[in-house]
């Protein structure tokens, strides 16, 4: 169809079993795309989804039903997914929420940026490894001081920065960043979104960017799919969504966002969402180009 | 005296291995009862090691090297643990960031709350415990206690855990209470709900709260007052509204500057260059100095007083001084009506 799409998630669902009887659909016929040098924005309270979603795209969960076509390969089919296994490992990274556990505390950082070249068998392109690890280091904004340090030894903002330079090593072509700021202060937050932002302008890096603090998605990505219990309930170019959200949800959602401003700030109301079932059921309908909503038939 | 709080030149260090790590530098500043102050700040600029240090929750490597402490006008900077054990909770309590390693996952929710409400008053009968866990449970929104205050904590979402929590802390009717950043491991529709919650408990019960978090929309919805911290030392203090229309030290600026609703449509977010110092070995004069594109140099060579901006506002920096070159912050500029 479309050559400019990357990523192509067709009605994704992903259950998880509790018991024989009991079971909780995490993710519910969730489809999207994300096109070639874009930056898509994932949002939803906890619980939501997406993660599961997120985990799903990189093969760390096997959907239970869906398609995930990345590159014109379904990478749910395992044949295909063997056929394709390296291409497939290189070119999609994942950055962790929590980078405190997500990087090995007994390795140095010059080792945890060079461990997935090691991995994937790659030469590295600058000599040695240690030199490759210097370079996405000096990228992410930090100096060769920090080759030998541990993680225990690094700040929350520059240990979230050694995890992103490891997932730069492979030059990847999908970014799937879940939650990647969320634990960063804000002046920290505004270093990574901007490094974010340069590497989609510079290095057209496509993201998929899961994030609950709607003002860094505002600010950040091109469009924007809102998620409440496992569905998709609307989804639109950012500028789209925020001047003229449809759902109750993402009214709701929008509506909780705090003004740094204290006159505005509280006189400000915030809408009460009741979960209706009416607003969950029925399909996605394009209401105005590329925007789409939940609604009953 | 209608000073309900007044912390005097505080200093607080941790006796490390490798050396002493000024986490608290000659911290002052008072809270009214009924008020509601915000601190604000980036990880580890000493923030949570404040509170605590008023709490006296610190860890035995750390000690109050200076300073005084004075609630009600009565000085509590030497009581030990057995004086402090009867302040805590009656006096002021403390809720914590996550909800979840607050609460204990073997006991139920009325429980918990029931026994903050029986250590502080353990004459009552069990039926008069009951009834305040339901009032308290009632208090901070939590519907049809009767069958929730027979669920566990992990029964409980995040936003109502949090709540629990707040009843907790409130058992004993306190008069000043410290919130380490309620709502940071929250949802932006659950954490409005906790800070309304917040206001509302604040107004109807007149508890005054000192919150400490690192979102500045948080704080303008919560605080009347804001202290801004930076490596351990208030930098800027401040009514909400002349923090946020009028700000005068340029770490509040670049604070306020990297928040993303200010830059809409925007290529890139201010930020603020270099990292916070360590603490351990503080810079020579201001320590903000080497991160701050407005240093002057006096600023690597003396450290700033608190110069007054008016009768509520005070600011650490020099650029206030009479003799410092006129400097157009990037942001603010007045009182907006």
């Amino acid at each position: 169809m479309n050559d400019n799409v990357l990523l192509d998630v067709k009605n994704l669902t992903h259950v998880f079993p509790l018991s024989k009887k009991i079971a909780v659909k995490a993710v519910d016929d969730l489809s999207f795309r994300i096109y070639k040098g874009e930056i898509f924005g994932l949002v939803g309270e906890s619980g939501s989804g997406k993660s599961t979603a997120a985990r799903c795209v990189m093969n760390i969960y096997k959907p239970t039903a869906g398609e995930i076509i990345y590159k014109g390969i379904n990478t749910c089919d395992l044949s295909e997914f063997r056929a394709n296994k390296k291409m497939l490992q290189t070119t999609r990274q994942l950055i962790l929420q929590d980078s405190n556990s997500s990087l090995n505390q007994r390795m140095k950082v010059s080792d945890i940026i060079a461990e997935p070249m090691k991995i994937n068998g790659i030469r590295p392109a600058r000599g040695t490894m240690r030199a490759e690890a210097e370079f996405q280091l000096h990228y992410v904004g930090m100096d060769h001081s920090f080759l030998d340090k541990y993680p225990s030894q690094l700040s929350g903002g520059q240990r979230q920065r050694v995890a992103i330079a490891r997932a730069l090593s492979m030059e990847p072509e999908l970014l799937v960043a879940d939650e990647p700021i969320a634990s960063l202060d804000v002046s920290i937050q505004a270093q990574i979104v901007n490094l974010f932002r340069h590497l989609q302008k510079e290095h057209g890096f496509s993201f998929l960017f899961i994030a609950h603090d709607l003002a860094m998605v505002e600010f950040l990505c091109d469009r924007v799919g809102v998620m409440y219990h496992g569905k998709l309930v609307e989804s639109a170019p950012t500028k789209e969504l925020f001047a003229n959200p449809i759902h109750p949800y993402t009214k709701a959602l929008l509506s909780a966002i705090p003004i740094p401003d204290p006159r505005r700030e509280r006189s400000r109301k915030i809408k009460q969402f009741v979960a209706d079932e009416t607003n969950f059921s029925g399909k996605l309908t394009e209401i105005s180009p590329n925007h789409y909503v939940l609604m009953g038939e | 005296m209608s000073q309900l709080l007044e912390v005097n030149n505080l200093s607080v260090s941790f006796f490390t291995p490798e050396g002493e790590v000024q986490a608290v530098r000659d911290v002052s500043f008072s809270l009214k009862a009924g008020e509601v102050l915000a601190i604000v700040g980036e990880s580890g600029c000493g923030k949570s090691v404040m509170c605590k240090s008023i709490m006296k929750l610190l860890p035995a490597a750390a000690k109050i090297k200076s300073g005084s402490i004075r609630v009600n006008g009565i000085d509590i900077t030497e009581y030990k643990e057995r004086d402090m054990t009867k302040l805590r909770g009656k006096l002021f309590s403390m809720v914590f960031q996550d909800p979840m390693t607050s609460l204990n996952p073997t006991m139920t929710i009325g429980e918990q709350i029931g026994e903050a409400v029986r250590i502080h008053y353990p004459k009552l009968s069990k039926e008069e415990v009951k009834n305040r866990v339901l009032e308290l449970m009632t208090l901070v929104g939590i519907d049809h206690p009767k069958e929730r205050m027979k669920l566990y904590p992990y029964n409980f979402s995040g936003g109502m855990r949090q709540r629990s929590v707040m009843a907790i802390a409130l058992a004993a009717d306190p008069s000043i209470l410290f919130a380490d950043e309620p709502t940071t491991a929250l949802d932006v529709t659950i954490q409005a709900q906790i800070l309304d919650l917040l206001r509302r408990v604040q107004t109807e019960l007149g508890t005054a709260t000192v919150f400490v978090t690192h979102d500045l929309g948080v704080v303008a919805r919560v605080a009347d007052r804001v202290a801004v911290m930076y490596a351990g030392k208030i930098v800027e203090i401040g009514t909400a509204e002349e923090i946020f229309y009028d700000p005068r030290h340029p770490y509040t600026w670049g604070l306020m500057q990297s928040l993303p609703s200010l830059s809409k449509g925007k290529e890139t977010l201010p930020t603020i260059p270099g990292m916070p110092p360590s603490l351990l070995d503080p810079p020579k004069g201001d320590a903000f100095a080497c991160r701050n594109s407005y240093a002057l140099e006096i600023d690597y060579e003396e450290e700033p007083p608190m110069f007054k901006v008016s009768d509520t506002h005070y600011a650490a920096t020099w650029l206030l001084d009479p003799r410092a070159p006129k400097v157009t912050p990037p942001i603010g500029g007045g009182i907006r009506e």
